[in-house]
């Protein structure tokens, strides 16, 4: 014990004394994710590598505790403040259990960023949301008018009357509806996102409106059993499932012909994103403030809002054209 | 009977602070031999990354063992016992909760305090009450508990988080002493050395010793084994709490999932430190030294950026080994003298 502190003692006088290491001319980004060895998270790792491969000069470090814990995450932080890496991209296991740790970074000159699951906003300098309420609510209706150029009838099928996030999204598309004529939202449901109550609200749909075109599910439950259940009533090329959706869980009814296209972020550009913000945030090309806007590469610019908030685009949509690329990831 | 025998033969109660084995001297050498491991991984790591000799980064690392050994040092008497406890990262969980609902009703600093010390003394004397009242195993008690303060912590916060703790609450997980010696450390110390002379100078810490190497003997020498297993409890809920106290403020927030999956660290750096898990050995100067070589593995390889899941496999090796090792070579021995 004595030995190891004396030791400890002494090998800190001569760290003080030996020179720190001259900083190499790449910039080190540290990509950190809520766990390793998830699909969605490793696709980000690609994107992150893509962005890097782009800008040429810059080292990417994937990383993340093995369990979704904030003292998990706060270790490897803290590992990568000792590395003295120039920016750091979090996505969060806890918005407010992280803020310390990442303050920490921040106070040592560390760019720090969070992506997909925020930090409150005093541990980082902006967060970088996949999509916005607006996009999403405008994404779900187009998807459906895509595949109707003559109008008809379309229901909605959504999660809980109270779910937050489904009630928003379904706001904002009643607010845009107008920009598609012939579009008719008749009915809105709920299958509380329990996959048999999903099933038989679909079901009823088909028979409350024989003229339906298209069922809106904006959740990955919902559009998930809406598409088995027009499968079942051999009704696939008739009525089109769309809406939010797993692209693992809706290969097979993209195969079908049930749903033709449905949305969800894409992971690959979301790694992209979050490494072009914080390389250009280290690099000093840009200062994270209220109305900035952050240039991210081939996916345009981010503009922050007040909170130093921004929607990095449109969800992405997924069709028979790629689905095959993207079911094995997430 | 063998304990009355030595009584009247020897006026000096002799206990053992080890189980008798051919490799008495080789176990008695624990701690140099840990000692090595740590001075290895200290070297291998100061090679292998330009960042480990930094005073601030060898005082952040720190962090990583800190509050987990505060339990070890409870947990190793406890096991040394013969008994265990596999309540304590839930302990932590509903011992933040409380702080976090106190701080919702207005609590400052020293009330918040008390109610961690408090919440894990009563989780502490709820576990001794079952094993040393109902004489129910401490294994399957606990595995009990553990389900059950956890859950009493999902809940009352659900998916929900407690904030808003007081800033100078915070001085107990991010504060520090002087220069990079964090409150954390001090504590670590302090605690280092208080377990070290309760466990080896004290009357009680030879009474935890002859319970773990016989339990009927020690009640038969006048022991109040029950009492002692009771206190050894406490001794361990308090400490959780104590933990709950720095981990709580070190990340400023509460959550049911605080401290996940942290009973299995503790007990992987008491039996790292060479405490016999079946009880009746073991030192607290190991328990130090183990804490000290589990963090610094753990900060070594978060330094090279290698996979959580890589570190967990290679701490698992270590402790698999640590346990092998001295039955290897004691059927080796063995076979020799064979």
């Amino acid at each position: 014990m004595k030995l190891l502190k004396s030791l400890l003692a002494a090998t800190a006088v001569a760290a003080m004394c030996i020179a720190v290491p001259a900083q190499a001319e790449t910039k080190r980004i540290a990509l950190v994710v809520k766990a390793l060895g998830i699909g969605f998270f490793e696709a980000a790792a690609k994107g992150a590598e893509e962005a890097a491969k782009e800008l040429g000069d810059v080292e990417i470090i994937y990383t993340g505790p093995t369990d979704t814990t904030a003292e998990g995450q706060i270790e490897v932080i803290n590992a990568l403040i000792a590395q003295k890496v120039d920016a750091i991209a979090v996505s969060a296991n806890d918005q407010d259990a992280l803020v310390p740790a990442l303050k920490k970074a921040m106070q040592r000159g560390i760019t720090v960023i969070s992506w997909d699951s925020g930090v409150a906003a005093d541990g980082r300098q902006l967060h970088l949301n996949p999509s916005s309420n607006a996009l999403i609510g405008n994404m779900i209706i187009k998807l459906a008018a895509d595949h109707l150029p003559d109008g008809g009838d379309v229901a909605v099928l959504s999660a809980s009357a109270t779910a937050t996030n489904q009630n928003t999204w379904i706001e904002e598309m009643n607010k845009v509806k107008d920009n598609y004529p012939g579009i008719n939202v008749v009915a809105t449901v709920y299958g509380d996102d329990l996959a048999d109550k999903s099933y038989r609200e679909a079901q009823g749909l088909m028979q409350s409106y024989p003229d339906l075109k298209a069922i809106i599910a904006p959740t990955s439950v919902g559009i998930v059993a809406a598409a088995q259940a027009v499968s079942d009533a051999e009704k696939a090329g008739q009525v089109n499932v769309t809406g939010l959706g797993l692209p693992s869980e809706m290969a097979g009814h993209i195969d079908s012909g049930a749903s033709k296209s449905f949305a969800i972020w894409n992971p690959i550009d979301l790694g992209y994103s979050a490494t072009m913000l914080a390389y250009n945030l280290a690099a000093g090309n840009a200062e994270a403030k209220p109305g900035a806007e952050i240039p991210m590469g081939r996916m345009g610019s981010l503009t922050l809002n007040d909170n130093n908030e921004g929607a990095m685009a449109d969800p992405f949509v997924y069709d028979s054209s790629n689905i095959d690329d993207f079911k094995d990831i997430f | 009977m063998s304990v009355s025998q030595a009584n009247e033969t020897n006026p000096v109660r002799q206990v053992p602070d080890r189980l008798r084995s051919p490799l008495q001297r080789l176990l008695a050498s624990w701690e140099i031999l840990l000692l090595g491991v740590a001075v290895a991984v200290f070297v291998l790591n100061s090679f292998a990354s330009p960042y480990f000799l930094d005073p601030w980064n060898l005082s952040d690392a720190t962090f990583n063992f800190t509050e987990k050994a505060l339990i070890a040092f409870a947990m190793a008497l406890l096991i040394v016992s013969g008994e265990i406890d596999l309540s304590v990262a839930s302990i932590i969980a509903l011992a933040s909760t409380a702080m976090g609902f106190a701080v919702q009703l207005g609590a400052e600093t020293p009330t918040l305090v008390l109610v961690g010390l408090g919440v894990g003394l009563l989780c502490g004397a709820f576990n001794g009450a079952l094993v040393t009242g109902l004489g129910l195993p401490s294994i399957v008690v606990t595995i009990g508990t553990m389900s059950l303060f956890r859950g009493i912590s999902y809940i009352v916060l659900g998916d929900k988080a407690y904030t808003g703790y007081p800033a100078d609450f915070a001085f107990f997980g991010q504060g520090y002493v002087w220069w990079v010696i964090s409150f954390e450390f001090v504590l670590f110390a302090f605690m280092a050395v208080l377990f070290a002379v309760l466990l080896h100078k004290t009357n009680f810490g030879r009474a935890v010793y002859v319970i773990g190497n016989n339990p009927v003997g020690a009640l038969f020498s006048g022991i109040r084994v029950p009492r002692v297993k009771f206190a050894l409890f406490l001794l361990t809920g308090v400490m959780s709490g104590v933990a709950a106290i720095c981990l709580t403020s070190r990340l400023g927030a509460t959550r049911p999932s605080i401290a996940f999956g942290w009973e299995l660290e503790v007990v992987t750096m008491v039996v790292l430190g060479g405490v016999n898990i079946l009880g009746g050995s073991g030192t607290i100067p190991g328990v130090v030294i183990a804490a000290f070589v589990m963090g610094m593995v753990t900060f070594g390889f978060g330094l090279l950026n290698v996979p959580g899941i890589v570190m967990s496999i290679f701490i698992g090796l270590l402790l698999i080994g640590v346990i092998a090792l001295p039955r290897i070579a004691r059927r080796m021995l063995a076979a020799r003298r064979g």
